[in-house]
């Protein structure tokens, strides 16, 4: 026959090199992986996060300083001075120990709500996505009704409603951030799902949880997580502003938002320590977005060689 | 997987019964707009489609682009759901209490699709698209991995070669080889093929056609072939059906068709085909115009507007699929056509032999 020749040929398979294994192909993740170690500024802007990480998780081992004690012989020093290298705020408190302990406080109220959006917007929206129809008007339409309010003005709502303190800013963040998240994994889901392999994947008979799970979820996640990590800029300079306008963190804790508020009044006499709060604020938000974009371009490439 | 088709266990009616019954199936889109996004029309996709396909053959659908073929192949699948029409699989009504679920019926009826690419899950290898279906269904991961690797071997691609590769990494003749053993791997009964060869290239195309009909022996499988390509079909078809507009036109076996078409589409249709021989150039006239817009189509007969021989009882009523009106045809014939007029099933072009 004919044929059985073309057919190797058109195979690719050429007989000698019929029976070797082929070298695995890397998988989506671990070329997304790949992708990433080659780009410097994802690599650098990821390094610095870690490093902004293990100094406020490490925080007792890189000050000998109590972030509660202050002195009123030492208040406001400048940057440099011997003993506190980056100052004192207004109550003499060394403001180094502050920033690192603040970064606590600060990075779980960004990172906290951001991750309860996630959950729940992200499941409801790909739920959205996947069924369509009405239930995916109901959905939609209801998160529309969060977004003809602006972001702040919700979460200053929602925390005015119920009372100030940390729990109560992270639960109106996440709050603030379901819709936005809802609405991404809503579009990437509807988007998916009108793809062949997942019209395939129901016409195997399985059932409509296994098709999401292996098809829908695998295809969607890597946009939502990448939109969920740019959510985390946004989240610190929103929970910073909460503290700042005394919603979120109470006095003494330290925390960003809060220290810029307090040091605030200092910003004449020790302009450059009364910034360095905000300092924080401005790289710790700039480097999740940089890292979120370097995310994006690492996953947005389409599998080739 | 090698038994005979009367020793399938599953065989219910035996060869006699046909393998799918589809009776009045129908689709209509609705085109919502206007205020309080009524439904201001409504496209007629599939409009009361009939037809049997029994087993071991294979049935060709043809038509062109938008006569709802490939509409009536995903609402086989219940990949949407039809307005109103019944499936029979086997003796057994599908969705009905007395007969059988759809997941039941998607077990044995299986279907693959035109674009390779995006019917394969990017994030997968060739082997665990082909196993997802059957794990699901319960077998254990070394079975129906088993089971994928010898599914590449029977579409003739080296399983040690291809097992662990992505859909990225094939052409686009070994994907759709891969989405036939992904269709197979349920040990369907019944595939449908939705323009399955249409998007590779002719030498791919004869090799996948080859392939399909050595599948279909050694798996006593059962073909719904649609396609656009009127040489394949023939190729492929033990019967034909005609296609227009959401209508079944004509319907026959492929010998009857291809030689006596009747309908006048269908003649148009083959008056279409390019051929190679001089000495049976076309000499019929082309079809003037598009096909009428589904949304609102013609009244009675759908292929009136563009008809030479077009009548007042033609606007009137929508003919039904019979036997041809004149000569060479008892009335048992399994040639059906839907036309009114004896004058037009009779008119000849000099394209048929």
């Amino acid at each position: 026959m004919s044929h059985t020749t073309m057919d190797e040929f058109a195979t690719g398979a050429r007989p000698a090199a019929d029976d070797v294994p082929a070298t695995a192909a890397p998988g989506y993740w671990k070329s997304v992986g790949q992708r990433l170690a080659r780009d410097p500024v994802t690599l650098a802007v990821t390094l610095v996060l870690i490093g902004i990480l293990i100094i406020t998780i490490g925080a007792p081992l890189v000050t000998s300083y109590d972030p509660f004690a202050g002195s009123v012989m030492a208040r406001l020093k400048p940057i440099g001075t011997p003993g506190h290298w980056l100052g004192t705020d207004e109550t003499g408190r060394d403001l180094w120990t502050r920033l690192c302990y603040g970064g606590r406080m600060s990075l779980l109220a960004a990172i906290l709500p951001v991750s309860i959006s996630l959950c729940v917007g992200g499941a409801l929206g790909v739920f959205a996505g996947y069924a369509g129809g009405l239930v995916n008007t109901m959905i939609m339409r209801t998160m529309d009704v969060f977004y003809a309010f602006p972001s702040i003005l919700l979460a200053i709502a929602i925390c005015g409603i119920l009372g100030n303190g940390l729990s109560n800013a992270i639960l109106a963040l996440a709050v603030v951030f379901i819709p936005p998240m809802v609405r991404v994994s809503e579009t990437v889901t509807t988007q998916a799902r009108q793809l062949d392999f997942v019209e395939a994947a129901r016409a195997s008979g399985t059932t409509t949880f296994q098709v999401i799970r292996y098809h829908v979820l695998a295809n969607v996640l890597g946009p939502i997580l990448v939109y969920a990590t740019s959510l985390i800029s946004v989240s610190i300079i929103l929970s910073a502003g909460l503290s700042f306008l005394g919603l979120g963190v109470t006095p003494p804790q330290p925390e960003w938002g809060l220290m810029l508020n307090s040091l605030r009044q200092a910003i004449y006499v020790q302009p450059y320590v009364a910034a360095l709060p905000g300092l924080m604020i401005f790289l710790t938000s700039m480097c999740f977005n940089l890292m979120s974009d370097g995310f994006r371009s690492a996953m947005d490439v389409r599998l080739s060689k | 997987m090698s038994e005979t088709l009367e020793l399938d266990p599953r065989d219910r009616g035996g060869p006699a019964q046909p393998m799918l019954r589809v009776d009045g199936l129908k689709k209509y889109f609705p085109i919502r707009g206007g205020l309080l996004n009524r439904t201001v029309a409504t496209v007629q996709a599939v409009d009361d489609v009939s037809f049997l396909v029994h087993k071991g053959e294979t049935l060709g659908i043809v038509g062109e682009s938008g006569c709802g073929k490939s509409t009536t192949a995903r609402l086989l699948m219940r990949l949407m759901d039809p307005d109103s029409g019944s499936v029979v699989f086997d003796g057994d009504a599908v969705g009905d209490l007395r007969g059988i679920t759809v997941n039941e019926m998607r077990r044995q009826m299986q279907m693959v699709f035109q674009d390779s690419y995006s019917s394969l899950n990017p994030r997968m290898t060739m082997a665990e698209s082909i196993a997802y279906a059957p794990r699901m269904h319960g077998l254990g991961r070394k079975e129906a991995y088993d089971r994928a690797e010898s599914l590449l071997a029977q579409v003739g691609l080296n399983p040690r070669q291809y097992a662990r590769r992505y859909p990225h990494e094939l052409s686009g003749g070994q994907r759709q080889r891969v989405n036939i053993a992904r269709a197979l791997a349920l040990e369907p009964r019944l595939v449908i093929l939705d323009e399955a060869v249409a998007a590779l290239d002719k030498s791919v195309e004869a090799q996948v056609l080859n392939l399909l009909g050595d599948l279909k022996e050694k798996f006593n499988l059962t073909y719904l072939f649609i396609s656009h390509d009127l040489n394949v079909v023939e190729y492929m078809s033990d019967r034909v059906m005609v296609m227009y507009l959401g209508r079944v036109v004509e319907t026959g076996p492929v010998e009857q068709i291809y030689r006596h078409p009747r309908h006048p589409y269908t003649r148009a249709l083959f008056a279409s085909k390019p051929t190679l021989d001089p000495d049976r150039r076309t000499t019929e006239m082309p079809l003037t115009g598009d096909p009428p817009n589904p949304i609102n189509p013609p009244s009675g007969c759908r292929f009136r507007t563009r008809c030479a021989f077009a009548e007042a009882v033609c606007a009137e009523k929508a003919p039904a699929l019979a036997a041809p009106l004149h000569g060479d045809y008892d009335e048992s014939s399994p040639h059906l056509v839907a036309c009114h007029l004896p004058a037009a099933q009779r008119a000849m072009g000099a394209h048929h032999v």
